[in-house]
């Protein structure tokens, strides 16, 4: 018997049939329907419909069927807040049970209904869970305060529950004290500056007793929270490492590299000349290789944090490098990792294994791999001076090969190998001419073309190879239009006398014919440097070049320090700091490596450390091109060994609106005596590059304004106004019946009523008002009500709103109290208001301040709804809403699906943001709300949902 | 902690899922499905993927793809733990794991997953508790369970959770008491044209299957524990014990579980069983090439190589190959350009061997890239890094137990470049 059964019926009739089944008085009938209901849920349907019927069956003693229900609850319940309510007796009831078991599953399952209604009964029962005998139920309870924190965070610090959670680091079960480490952790995440988990030597001794005795999980969870520790000295550090060794050799992969994290951490502390600083080292290496064995996903995170451990700590695997050769059925992204660490371990003593190896990847299949391995023959020889002679030749031999993308990324590197090595490998000039017309990548053309420009006293044809990229500049990349403008420069600087002529057809090229800035500035500055002072011109452009570094991706020392303590985590995966992407950025701490203690400095030996002594001797001769001098960064813009690109496409983009205009102007008013001012050009040649970046965005608003505007005048008829109901009946009102609704016009909320006497006699001296409510409606006039109202006469009135009355926050948050009077007597009925008459016209959102909002609003304040059978596209869609002032600021379309982001400001200024998802051929709209204050969420929905239906 | 779990089939339809905090859109998994768009094959789908709100972190195990949601920073080695945990417990439940069992299973899987996290956090996901409190199906129990209306799921209190040693129940008894230790060696190499080792490593592993009743308190020693220098234990082997005196101590989990996993990657004590001759040539004018490929014993301690098979992944452009084999048979899936050749046991009197042509599509031009060879084999009774078990002693109980022990030795990614 399987649970496929269970799928057979997917008819119409179906939510009908269960709801038979699950009032059924059969138990078995009944559970067999709860199951049904489960399985229809985790496929994703809807079965929220039958929330009374399975919440009822949620009083049994079967405890099966008990943990279905509750199942169902932590599902649902959250869309049906006020029936939820109706479990909570069950819950507080369960919590006193004599069986542990069911004690826990209630305080974790209470935990788990996020209705804020809810928590307030949690409370007492989660106060003495947390105190049970048992410590089952206490570890669970350790769970929950984490939840109702992430629910109502005051609450939770109101009574007290911290503290209690404190204590529980202490308590004398080893589950429990992981357990409320976990939900601390978790708990001071969103409190970076609390001190809730102040950690000291009393509560570390705890905390490492408990390491060894409890779960795999919880052990992940005291080691992260041990490395916040800093030991007061090394004695201390020493004795934490000792006792978390043992660590490393757990099955467990996330263990060890959390313990990896701890002595990575705590071994600075350490005096480098202790026997057991050796011993630590020696003993970080096995549980590092043995990671690598484990299944490809947990490989590629130990190699993500192997590769900041290498670089903070080569020595550690200096002899390993085997293990990182690539294996041919390596998923690709392993590959990709093996060969960076493959590089950074390179060193003269291996340098022939890993040429060996690499030769062997760049004739692979996979071409992302066989680039990367290309570029790292490369890096060996920029980094292994030795082996540089050998790496040239190697390079040789692949582009012997003659296919397309080896040689063109040969070619890349062979230029780098060149900056670094000049004047020692000219020799194989001539093999890579052979490969010139092969060349398609803008990177290996402009690489290629800098290698011609500086070596082209040597290069007899150069003039004529340089000719042929001048054919075509105009569709070159702009990459090798910058290259090639320096090259030919070079070029007339090293050979005057027979390339006049081409350098005159650059330099034009580059400042008449060219759209683009930076080209532009670049032909001036050399224009005016050759027209001035052609020796100055010489000594800037074939200066001296500034170093390359050896290793071009280094991570800068102090982000590796931090990284180093984030071992493990996402941001030792993305090697960037937490603050750079942890969602909402709740101002996250950095950390730091401590100090290491004055005991070791004195008597450290040289070699030992330089060998270990961190980033500083690794950084100090890596000069990096932009510290070099000014002008020779400037002219070697697009050389810089990590692939600097030019100006981005983007930019070019965006100027070219302004650019024509402002560009050709100029162009004709400086005409043909270029030559004699291009001091001129060049400074107005800059002025587009900054300006149209500025001019165009306000200009483009604006005409977006007025098209907008064009819009809303073109279909005022467009805001939806709800069919009027009866708001108040004529039994109740000794025949008075009023019925009315809201509308929005012309920016004016109305209130529009009609007024039917059914009763016998005429009524006269119609009054209204309003109770305090949530936006501050309040009429703006007296009700308009002229004539008297005789016997079965209607009268049709409406009547102004304002807002800028009192304000009470009322539930529903839409919900208004009116009072009318009139010669009879004085009637009281509520009315709810959709929260569209609130919406102002001038609810929308640059598109900028829209990004910036919706990221700066936290996660929590979310609120995801569905839209049902609703059939419009998502062009109709946004047209009906804008009708009530709901605005569609941008689209976008992925897979099919169109992703609108809307904005809306309420009368009091409370921004929306709404993200719309369409699908094409789904009626099922899903909405994502953010607002600062996630309590109109519901409301606003619901004016969606309103709005699209009519 | 962990927010969600999706279940993907590989041709992207999501099939399960579940939320153990607020309800995450199944919307995000586009970002997910792009990526996997992106990938030439399932195994290349990145494992962590960043989206605007959440991060996916993914591991492709069984064909299927378990995806899970994560909002906030949570050590990604702990998720991906974590979901191969659910991948071997359903496997561990159902007997294997594809989408036909979860569907089956459907709303056991899922009680199941609320049982192994609570608000993102591990609450049980040893085996041994798990199957305390949801039965796991059987027949017979399937029968019963029908007819008298009983169900799965245990109303007695899981006592394992509680004890210091989680990973075992309380009152096992069995009839027949045994324990057995496999000593499982696979042997990770790549060797170069000339048969050179250019790296290789022995990963082994102790699976053990322990039905003792009670609480036995097991020893096992080995008689050269020196190999193993990098080790890897379950939480109940004690580790202190096994500093000093190099010795495995532990109160064994009930049923299969892995004990240790350890690593010799000393180099002059990996010993290669095989060699492989071969040659893969193509003519650099005309469209046709060669293969010749015989693989013969090496260092086998005297055992016979059994189950030996070659795997070669042929360059696209093949258009068809004609080949004999000397000892058993091949096969060829011009689709996959997937050439197997499925040899059975090493005869060193008659080495196998399987030569023929290889034809190119017309007019397509010398293959760049030099097909690499994957070796398959496995040698009964013998750990090939030498590790023998000395003995194995129960203390805490009276009775005498079974015991066995086990060597086999595999390859593992065993690979011989051309």
């Amino acid at each position: 018997m399987t649970d496929s059964k269970y799928f057979t019926t997917t008819k119409k009739g179906e939510i009908f049939e269960l709801k038979a089944e699950l009032n059924s008085d059969k138990k078995e009938k009944k559970k067999e329907a709860v199951k049904k209901v489960i399985a229809s849920m985790t496929v994703g349907k809807d079965v929220s419909a039958l929330f009374p019927d399975v919440v009822n069956c949620m009083q049994t003693d079967n405890l099966e069927l008990k943990k279905l229900v509750y199942l169902y609850l932590m599902n649902y319940a959250k869309s049906q807040p006020d029936m939820a309510i109706m479990a909570v007796n069950t819950f507080v009831k369960d919590c006193e049970d004599p069986n542990p078991l069911i004690r826990a599953l209630a305080v974790r399952t209470m935990g788990c209904i996020r209705v804020d209604k809810i928590t307030e009964y949690l409370c007492e029962p989660l106060r003495k869970c947390l105190k049970d005998e048992d410590p089952y139920v206490r570890k669970t309870a350790a769970v929950c305060v984490a939840k109702l924190h992430d629910i109502n965070a005051q609450l939770v610090e109101d009574q007290g529950f911290l503290d209690t959670l404190k204590d529980l680091i202490s308590d004398s079960n080893p589950m429990v004290v992981a357990n409320a480490v976990a939900a601390l952790s978790e708990i001071a995440e969103s409190h970076p500056n609390s001190n809730l988990l102040d950690l000291n030597p009393q509560s570390i001794n705890k905390l490492l007793t408990a390491l060894n005795e409890c779960t795999e999980w919880g052990q992940i969870f005291i080691l992260d929270c041990l490395a916040n520790y800093t030991p007061r000295d090394d004695r201390e550090s020493q004795s934490i490492c000792e006792r978390v060794t043992p660590r490393l050799s757990h099955a467990n992969s996330a263990v060890v590299l959390s313990a990896v994290k701890v002595l990575m951490k705590f071994m600075e502390m350490l005096p480098k000349d202790l026997d057991y600083y050796g011993t630590l080292l020696k003993k970080l290496a096995p549980p590092l290789v043995t990671l690598l064995s484990a299944e490809p996903e947990l490989q590629y995170v130990a190699l993500r944090n192997i590769n900041l451990i290498v670089q903070k700590r080569p020595e550690i695997l200096k002899h390993e490098m085997k293990v990182f050769f690539v294996k041919y059925n390596d998923p690709i992204y392993v590959k990709l990792e093996k060969l960076d660490i493959m590089i950074r371990l390179a060193s003269q003593a291996n340098i022939a294994q890993v040429l060996a190896e690499l030769k062997e990847y760049a004739t692979e299949v996979d071409v992302d791999f066989v680039r990367k391995a290309v570029r790292a023959i490369g890096r060996c020889a920029i980094k292994v001076e030795q082996s540089a002679e050998r790496c040239v030749s190697t390079l040789l031999d692949l582009i012997q090969t003659k296919v397309n993308y080896v040689v063109q990324e040969a070619i890349v590197v062979i230029k780098d190998i060149f900056r670094k090595y000049p004047n020692k490998y000219e020799s194989v000039i001539a093999t890579l001419c052979e490969n010139l017309d092969s060349l398609d990548e803008p990177e290996a053309r402009a690489a290629m073309i800098w290698i011609v420009g500086e070596y082209a006293e040597r290069i007899d044809n150069a003039d004529e190879l340089l000719e042929s990229f001048l054919e075509g500049f105009h569709d070159e990349s702009t990459q090798v239009q910058l290259q090639l403008l320096t090259a030919i420069v070079k070029l007339f600087l090293k050979k005057p006398t027979e390339t006049q002529e081409l350098v005159q057809q650059v330099l034009s090229l580059a400042t008449q014919d060219s759209d683009n800035p930076d080209l532009r500035d670049r032909g001036y500055i050399y224009w005016r440097l050759l027209s001035t002072d052609p020796v100055a011109a010489k000594e800037v452009v074939l200066a001296e070049k500034p170093l390359i570094s050896e290793e071009t991706d280094l991570i800068e020392p102090t982000l590796l320090e931090e990284l180093i303590c984030h071992i493990g985590t996402l941001a030792s995966v993305y090697h960037k700091p937490p603050s750079a992407f942890v969602e909402g950025s709740r101002g996250v701490m950095h950390k730091r490596l401590p100090a290491r203690t004055e005991s070791g400095e004195g008597t450290e030996c040289p070699d030992v450390g330089n060998a270990a002594g961190g980033s500083a001797p690794e950084a100090a001769p890596s000069i990096i091109p932009s510290q070099g001098d000014l002008l020779g960064d400037l002219l070697n813009l697009d050389l810089a060994p990590p692939t600097t690109t030019g100006p981005t496409p983007s930019t070019s983009g965006m100027q070219m609106g302004g650019m024509d205009l402002l560009g050709g102007g100029l162009d004709s008013l400086l005409g043909g005596d270029i030559g004699g001012s291009p001091a001129m050009g060049a400074g107005f040649g800059a002025a587009p590059a900054v300006m149209p970046a500025s001019l165009n965005a306000p200009v483009g608003g604006g005409l977006g304004d007025l098209f907008d505007l064009g819009g809303g005048v073109g279909m005022p008829m467009g805001a939806y106004i709800p069919p009027k109901t009866v708001w108040l009946p004529a039994m109740k009102a000794k025949g008075l019946e009023i019925s009315g609704t809201f509308a929005r016009r012309a920016g004016v909320i109305q209130m529009e009523l009609v007024l039917t006497n059914k009763a016998m006699s005429v009524m006269t001296d119609f009054a209204i008002q309003f109770n305090r409510n949530s936006f501050g409606l309040a009429p703006a006039g007296p009700l308009q009500v002229l004539t008297p109202l005789g016997p079965n006469q209607t009268i049709e009135v409406s009547l102004p709103l304002s807002t800028v009355g009192p304000v009470m926050k009322m539930d529903p948050l839409n919900n208004l109290q009116v009072a009318v009077k009139n010669n009879i007597d004085v009637f009281y009925f509520s009315c709810q208001y959709p929260i569209s008459m609130l919406f102002v016209e001038d609810g929308k959102m640059e598109r900028q301040v829209f990004l910036a909002t919706w990221k700066d609003i936290p996660n929590d304040n979310e609120s995801q709804f569905q839209i049902q059978d609703c059939h419009l596209n998502s062009e109709a869609a946004s047209n009906k809403l804008q009708g009530s002032n709901i605005f569609t600021i941008a689209k976008r379309t992925v897979e099919g699906q169109d992703m609108l982001y809307m904005s809306i400001k309420l009368s009091n200024g409370i921004w929306v943001l709404a993200e719309l998802k369409v699908q094409a051929g789904n009626p099922n709209y899903t909405i994502s709300l953010k607002c600062r204050a996630p309590e109109v969420s519901q409301c606003v929905f619901q004016c969606y949902e309103a709005v699209l239906k009519n | 902690m962990i927010n969600s779990l999706f279940l993907i089939n590989p041709s992207g339809e999501i099939f399960l899922e579940k939320h153990w905090k607020s309800v995450v859109s199944r919307s995000v998994c586009d970002y997910f499905l792009e990526a996997k768009e992106k990938a030439l094959e399932p195994e290349d789908v990145p494992p962590v993927i960043h989206t605007p709100h959440h991060y996916l972190i993914s591991i492709y195990r069984d064909k299927l793809f378990f995806l899970s949601v994560i909002q906030t920073e949570v050590p990604p080695l702990f998720v991906i733990e974590f979901l191969h945990r659910v991948a071997e417990m359903i496997q561990d439940y159902f007997g294997e794991c594809s989408e036909t069992v979860v569907k089956d299973h459907m709303v056991m899987v899922y009680e199941l997953l609320e049982e192994m996290l609570d608000n993102g956090f591990p609450l049980a996901t040893e085996s041994n508790v798990l199957k305390e409190m949801i039965r796991p199906p059987t027949i017979l129990r399937s029968v019963v369970n029908t007819l008298t209306g009983t169900s799965n799921v245990g109303d007695t209190f899981p006592t394992g959770q509680l004890s210091t040693i989680p990973w075992r129940r309380a009152g096992v008894r069995y009839t027949n008491n045994e324990a057995y230790f496999d000593v499982v060696e696979e042997i990770d190499a790549i060797l170069d044209q000339s048969g050179t080792t250019v790296f290789a490593e022995i990963q082994g592993v102790v699976e053990a299957c322990v039905k003792l009743s009670g609480m036995p308190d097991l020893t096992l020693s080995f008689m050269n524990p020196r190999l193993l220098d990098d080790v890897s234990f379950h939480p109940c082997v004690r580790y202190k014990l096994w500093e000093s005196e190099r010795v495995l101590s532990f109160i064994p989990p009930d049923g299969n579980f892995t004990l240790m996993t350890y690593h010799v990657n000393a180099q002059n004590l990996v010993a290669i069983p095989v060699y492989v001759k071969q040659s893969i040539s193509f003519f650099e004018c005309g469209s046709d090439g060669r293969l010749d490929v015989t693989v013969g014993p090496k260092q086998t301690m005297g055992k016979t190589v059994e189950g030996v098979m070659v795997t070669v992944h042929l360059p696209k452009t093949i258009l068809s190959i004609n080949l004999t084999a000397t000892q058993g048979s091949y096969t060829y899936d011009n689709g996959t350009k997937l050439l197997v050749w499925d040899i059975g046991k090493l005869n060193p009197q008659k080495l196998p061997n399987l030569r023929g042509s290889l034809s190119l599509q017309a007019g397509a031009p010398k293959p760049e890239e030099n097909p690499s060879l994957n070796i398959d084999l496995n040698i009964q009774q013998l750990a090939i890094s030498g590790l023998k078990v000395n003995r194995l002693d129960m203390f805490g109980e009276k009775y005498k137990p079974f015991k066995g022990v086990k060597y086999i030795t595999k390859a593992g990614k065993f690979q011989v470049r051309t």
